[in-house]
């Protein structure tokens, strides 16, 4: 194809993706005007049906569990391949010890790494994990959740990594917990709908007494489900990294004195 | 009023994210692509959306390029191995 050809395409393209951008754009609803019935609705009812003052987490927990589920079904499946494709051949230089000199695939560089990183890296390790714990215990009141919360404290143990303190971090994401943490996690979120059956009613109804509105336990099934997210969340991001990390962890501890 | 910030933050995310497609070193991409995820995330925390904002800091700013940059860490790895092999015959 010629430049003068490819150029005429890309102009027509070019003028189509426009035209149907500013037809968009233009029938848009005016800024801060909602159209849709469901949210003024949801908004005014969340809080007086099922005690959560974060609207959002009542509805991706509760209101609309059944979604949720299935998008953490999603996450575990996907986890579940990643380790499947990573899993250790038989016959690669893992197995083989004692038999280097030097890393040059390191993905840090020894010698210039800051003690300024080192310590402020490991000062917010701390930090981040509580931060985690919080933003997945506290769903139900505050913008937040398992989801948001389970990937913070995945993303903890990397600071240790940056750090330079391997050691500490591969015993965090090789632990074989993690493995039964993801799986408890995926399951309670299906238990706890199942208890909905048990007691007689529909699959994932909110059983568990509401408590008081603003109270960290309150809620119901929220909390419970997004804790339980939280738990799936960090460990299927943890065994993602480890599986990942898992020829150059062992790589580097062969190396080590 | 969010008006002038808001523009403000949408022309800085339309310059971001064609400095990331621009970008040519991989690594630095990452970078620029959790950078460009902090930019939405702002975007949404501006736009009263919190919740999304916090989703879109977990997602863009943090899980997205770190699963990036662990897999061009397991790639770079993988190469040196293998050229470490050949010369090693």
């Amino acid at each position: 194809m010629k430049a003068g050809h490819r150029l005429v395409l890309f102009a027509a393209s070019a003028l189509g993706i426009a035209w149907v951008y500013c037809a968009g754009a233009l029938n848009m609803p005016a800024w801060g005007q909602y159209r849709g019935p469901y949210g003024d609705a949801i908004a005014h009812l969340a809080v007086y049906q099922r005690h959560a003052t974060d609207t959002v987490n009542a509805v991706t927990y509760d209101y609309r569990g059944f979604d949720t589920l299935g998008e953490e079904f999603i996450l575990f499946s996907a986890v579940t391949g990643v380790m499947l494709l990573l899993r250790p051949e038989p016959g690669r230089p893992e197995a083989k010890k004692g038999k280097s000199s030097g890393n040059p695939a390191s993905f840090r560089d020894r010698a210039t790494l800051s003690e300024t990183v080192q310590v402020f890296t490991t000062a917010i390790f701390g930090f981040s994990v509580i931060f985690g714990i919080y933003m997945a215990t506290h769903g139900q009141l505050t913008p937040g959740g398992g989801f948001q919360g389970g990937v913070i404290l995945a993303a903890a143990p990397m600071l240790l990594y940056i750090a330079e303190n391997t050691d500490a971090f591969r015993r965090i994401v090789s632990h074989p917990l993690v493995e039964f943490l993801e799986g408890t996690g995926a399951a309670g979120y299906a238990l706890i709908g199942v208890a909905g059956l048990a007691m007689g009613t529909a699959f994932l109804t909110n059983v568990i007494p509401l408590g008081t509105t603003g109270d960290v336990f309150s809620s119901g099934t929220i909390a419970a489900i997004s804790a339980c997210v939280g738990v799936e969340v960090a460990a299927g991001f943890t065994l993602v990294i480890f599986e990942y990390l898992r020829e150059i962890l062992s790589r580097e501890k062969n190396e080590e004195p | 009023m969010t008006a002038i910030p808001g523009v403000g933050l949408l022309a800085l995310i339309a310059v971001s994210a064609l400095a990331l497609v621009r970008t040519d070193d991989v690594t630095c991409q990452t970078i620029a692509l959790s950078y460009y995820g902090l930019l939405l995330a702002l975007m949404f925390f501006l736009f009263r959306a919190p919740d999304v904002a916090l989703a879109q800091i977990t997602v863009g700013a943090i899980a997205l390029p770190l699963m990036v940059m662990l897999a061009i860490t397991r790639m770079k790895h993988r190469e040196a191995t293998r050229r470490k092999e050949k010369e090693g015959k």
